[in-house]
């Protein structure tokens, strides 16, 4: 499975790889609602550093976390997504969940 | 006109074959040398065309999905990628950024919009219990700049 999972006190931080489409969107998923629901982190890090393909189900999968962490009262911090995964999450307006603009504004989702 | 280069592919609406069309779309084109943001973005609108039909054609039951592309002169690339699955009844309704029929919550329902912009132009027909149509044109311009 395309994702390493660490966690630590506060934080769960999933570095995803390879492609996020429709097809392993589910597994990704599941994978890392799992490390959520097991340690309710304050902060869920979703690293998009090792990833190189991603359509609009990459987009579906931070919303329903966002969604799922904002349940727990936590928030979720999107960290090294290339340009054009940015390219993508602009679409979906979810750029301000990117770790910059989360730096810039001085404060988090 | 005639296109200077063409190609049919048909296969089953697995989504282990999403990797597949888009990757090989972009084969295809790869003789025209584009850059790197033009494959994605065109890879990235292939991909969510094949979605489409393969989740919302096609739903549970496993179909054909039918793409095919041509290039013509003045590298430009024609896509046409479509189904026969159940159509959709309300295409305008479809292409509103967010909309989807999906209830999970998962699928953001940015399809449309991604390959709209992502590309030069998108076309949508579809005739509910026939099949949807998507044709998606691009004009690569860098030549590998």
């Amino acid at each position: 499975m395309p994702v390493d999972i660490d966690i630590d006190e506060k934080s769960v931080t999933a570095y995803i790889s390879g492609e996020i489409d429709h097809h392993n969107a589910g597994a990704l998923r599941a994978k890392i609602d799992e490390a959520v629901e097991m340690s309710y982190p304050e902060v869920l890090i979703m690293d998009f550093g090792a990833v190189t393909f991603m359509d609009s189900s990459g987009i579906g999968l931070v919303m329903g976390r966002y969604k799922l962490m904002r349940d727990l009262c936590g928030r979720i911090i999107i960290e090294n997504a290339p340009r054009s995964i940015k390219k993508v999450m602009r679409m979906a307006g979810i750029e301000k969940l990117l770790s910059a603009e989360n730096k810039k504004e001085g404060s988090f989702v | 006109m005639k296109p200077v280069n063409e190609m049919k592919m048909i296969f089953e609406s697995r989504s282990c074959n999403e990797s597949f069309a888009r990757s090989a779309v972009a084969a295809f084109i790869a003789v025209l040398d584009p850059n790197i943001e033009e494959i994605s973005d065109i890879k990235t609108a292939v991909s969510e065309a094949v979605t489409n039909c393969i989740v919302h054609g096609y739903k549970d039951d496993i179909g054909k999905v039918y793409i095919h592309a041509k290039i013509f002169e003045g590298a430009r690339v024609w896509i046409n990628i479509r189904d026969r699955g159940c159509g959709i009844a309300d295409v305008k309704k479809a292409m509103e950024p967010l909309y989807t029929t999906c209830e999970t919550g998962e699928r953001a329902g940015l399809g449309f919009s991604i390959m709209e912009s992502f590309m030069d132009k998108m076309k949508v027909r579809s005739n509910p219990g026939k099949g949807t149509s998507v044709t998606l044109e691009k004009s690569i311009v860098s030549k590998g700049k």
